[in-house]
C-alpha cells in the first residue's frame, strides 16, 4: 500500500471515530490502534485474573454461608470478565496463550492494587467498596470507547462490578454496625486501601504517557487526575455514612472548587509496586504460572482426546 | 430433640455438599484453564446453595439458637458426618475431577430417590438439586473421559487418581441409624440399593476412559460416623477461622 493510501485510511477512520462510529474486528485500523488496543485490554483482562487471588484467599475463610457463596460468586464474574476481555483481546490477532505468556514474562503489566496482600475479612469489604468503585470510575466510559468488542464487554462487565461495589460497601456496613472490634477491623482496611485505591487511578496527567493518544480513540474520556478527583468525592461521603475516618490529615472540602482537597500521593511506592516490588509482586505472578504449569498436561490431553475423537468421526464418515 | 433422626439424616447428606463445596472453593483461580476454573467454582457454588437449603431446614427443627452458621461452622470435627470421599485433598487435577466423579454418580442417584420423600422440604430440595447434581456429573464424567483418554500422562494420572480414591466408594452406602429410621419412615433414601446401579455407571464411564477398574475389596469407612481422615482437621481449621475466632459475631 501506497503511503497516500494509508493516510487517506487514516484520515477516513479518524474521521469514523470523531463520528463515534464502532470499529470492528474486520476493519481496516492503524497498526498502532490495534497494538495500543491488544496493550490495554490484555492488561485489563490480566488484571480481572490476577484480582481473582487476593480475595480467593478468603474464599475457604469466609465468617458465614452466606458470605461464601458471595465471595465465590464474585471471583467467578472476575474469571468471567478475564474471559470476555481475553476474547475481545483475540479479536485483534493475538492469542490468549501469547497473552499468558506475556503476562508471565513481566511484559505485560496488571492492575499494581492487586500486589497488596489481603489481611482481614475486612479487606473483602474495602476491596469491593473502594477497588471496585475505583475500577467503575475507570471503565464506565469505555462503555462508549470506539472498539466495538471491547466496548460490548464493558457493558457486561460494569455491570456486574457495580454489583461487587454495593456487596463490599454491604460487607463494610455490617463491620462498622458491628462490635468494637469489627469496626476497627474495618477501619484498619480502610487505612491500607485507600491510598493504593487513588494510586490505582494511574500517574498523575504529567505522567501519564498514554493519554493524550487514547483520549483520542475514545480509550479514555476523563485524565486520571479528573478520575481520581471523581472517586474521591464519591467516596468521603460513603466513609461518612459507615463513620470511618479517610487516613489523609489534608482531606478537606473545597467550598470554591466544589471538590474534596487531598493530601499528597507517595508516588514512590507507585512505582515501586509498578516496578514489581510490590508486598505480593512476586507471589501474584508465581501463583498465575504455577496455575498454568500445573494445568499443562490438562490442556495438552484435553486437545489429543479432541483430535481423537475428530479423527473417529472422519472414520465413520469415510 | 423431636426430630433428632431427621435432623441427623439431613447433616448426613448436606455434609458431604459442604465439604466437597469448601475443598472446590479452594481451588477458584487456580485452574488448569479459565474455563474449568469458572465451571469448578460453579459447582462449588450449586453445593453450598444445596447446604443452605439443607441446614436451614435442619434448624428449623433444632430451634433453639441453631443457625445455618452454626451447623455450618461451630461443630467439632467428630460431629461433622460427611463420607470420607469428599474431604480428600486437591492433589492436582485428576484428583479433584475423580473425587467430583466418584461423588456425582452416587449424588444423582441419591437425588433420584430423595425425590420421592415423603418430606416435602427434601422432595423439593432434591428437585432442585438434581439439575445441578446432573450438569456436575456431565462435566466430571466428560472430564474423566477425556483425561482417561488423552494423552499418556494424563491416562496415567486418572489411573492413580481412580486407584487411591477407590477405597472411599463403598462408604457412600453404608447405613446409619438416622437413615435407617428415615427408610422406616418413606423420608430417607435406603442407599444400599444404590449400589450396583453406581459401579454400573462408574464402571462403563472408566472403561471408555480406557481407565482400569480397581480390584479391591478393602475400603476404608469412618466418615458417617464422625471419623474422619487427618485432613479434615485442616480443612475444618480453615473454614472456621473467622467464628472461632471472633465468636459470637455477625458477618
Amino acid at each position: 500500500m501506497s503511503e497516500e493510501q494509508i493516510k487517506s485510511l487514516e484520515a477516513d477512520f479518524d474521521a469514523r471515530i470523531v463520528r463515534d462510529e464502532k470499529i470492528e474486528p474486520k476493519d481496516w485500523m492503524p497498526e498502532k490502534y490495534r497494538k495500543t488496543h491488544i496493550r490495554q485490554i490484555s492488561q485489563h483482562a490480566h488484571s480481572e485474573i490476577v484480582g481473582m487471588l487476593p480475595e480467593g484467599n478468603w474464599i475457604t475463610r469466609a465468617p458465614s454461608l452466606r458470605r461464601k457463596v458471595a465471595l465465590l460468586a464474585k471471583v467467578q464474574d472476575e474469571a468471567g470478565h478475564g474471559l470476555y476481555l481475553y476474547s475481545a483481546c483475540e479479536t485483534l490477532g493475538i492469542s490468549r496463550d501469547e497473552l499468558y505468556e506475556q503476562l508471565h514474562s513481566r511484559k505485560a503489566k496488571y492492575s499494581s492494587i492487586f500486589n497488596y496482600p489481603t489481611v482481614t475479612w475486612a479487606d473483602m469489604g474495602a476491596i469491593g467498596w473502594l477497588v471496585d468503585g475505583a475500577a467503575i470510575i475507570n471503565q464506565v466510559p469505555l462503555c462508549s470507547t470506539s472498539y466495538g468488542p471491547y466496548a460490548r464487554a464493558m457493558v457486561r462487565v460494569c455491570k456486574e462490578e457495580s454489583f461487587h461495589q454495593r456487596q463490599g460497601f454491604e460487607i463494610m456496613h455490617k463491620l462498622c454496625n458491628g462490635t468494637p472490634e469489627q469496626k476497627e477491623m474495618a477501619q484498619d482496611a480502610l487505612n491500607r486501601w485507600w491510598w493504593p485505591s487513588l494510586m490505582m487511578l494511574g500517574p498523575t496527567d504529567a505522567e501519564s504517557v498514554h493519554t493524550e493518544q487514547s483520549m483520542k480513540w475514545k480509550l479514555k474520556r476523563k485524565t486520571n487526575d479528573e478520575l481520581r478527583q471523581q472517586f474521591i468525592d464519591q467516596t468521603v461521603p460513603q466513609a461518612d455514612i459507615l463513620g470511618l475516618k479517610i487516613p489523609d490529615a489534608d482531606l478537606k472540602w473545597n467550598e470554591e472548587t466544589g471538590h474534596y482537597d487531598f493530601g499528597e500521593i507517595q508516588w514512590d511506592e507507585f512505582w515501586q509496586v509498578v516496578k514489581g516490588h510490590g508486598p505480593c509482586n512476586k507471589e501474584r505472578l508465581n501463583a498465575r504460572k504455577k496455575a498454568w504449569e500445573r494445568g499443562a498436561w490438562v490442556r495438552d490431553a484435553a486437545m489429543a482426546h479432541a483430535e481423537k475423537q475428530s479423527n473417529k468421526k472422519i472414520g465413520k464418515v469415510v | 430433640m423431636k426430630n433428632e433422626n431427621l435432623y441427623n439424616y439431613i447433616l448426613g447428606i448436606a455434609d458431604n455438599n459442604l465439604i466437597l463445596g469448601q475443598r472446590l472453593g479452594e481451588l477458584c483461580g487456580h485452574g488448569p484453564s479459565l474455563e474449568t476454573d469458572i465451571a469448578c467454582t460453579n459447582i462449588s457454588l450449586d453445593l453450598l446453595g444445596q447446604v443452605r437449603s439443607y441446614y436451614q431446614y435442619a434448624s428449623k427443627l433444632k430451634g433453639e439458637e441453631t443457625t445455618e452458621d452454626s451447623i455450618a461452622f461451630l461443630r467439632k470435627e467428630r460431629e461433622y458426618v460427611n463420607v470420607l470421599l469428599v474431604e480428600q485433598p486437591n492433589t492436582d487435577f485428576a484428583y479433584t475431577i475423580v473425587r467430583q466423579f466418584l461423588f456425582d454418580i452416587y449424588h444423582n442417584l441419591f437425588l433420584e430417590e430423595l425425590q420421592k420423600s415423603h418430606d416435602i422440604t427434601l422432595t423439593a430440595i432434591a428437585k432442585k438439586s438434581i439439575k445441578e447434581a446432573n450438569y456436575h456429573k456431565r462435566f466430571s464424567s466428560d472430564w474423566v473421559r477425556r483425561l482417561g483418554d488423552g494423552t499418556p500422562e494424563s491416562n496415567a494420572k486418572i489411573q492413580e487418581a481412580i486407584d487411591n480414591l477407590w477405597t472411599y466408594t463403598d462408604e457412600l452406602f453404608h447405613q446409619t441409624e438416622a437413615d435407617k429410621a428415615m427408610v422406616k419412615e418413606g423420608i430417607g433414601v435406603d442407599v444400599t440399593l444404590l449400589k450396583s446401579k453406581y459401579y454400573e455407571i462408574v464402571n462403563e464411564v472408566l472403561t471408555e476412559a480406557t481407565i482400569t477398574v480397581p480390584d479391591t475389596k478393602w475400603f476404608q469407612k469412618g466418615g458417617k460416623n464422625g471419623i474422619h481422615t487427618e485432613h479434615m482437621g485442616y480443612l475444618l481449621n480453615d473454614m472456621q477461622f473467622m467464628q472461632r475466632t471472633y465468636p459470637n459475631m455477625e458477618w
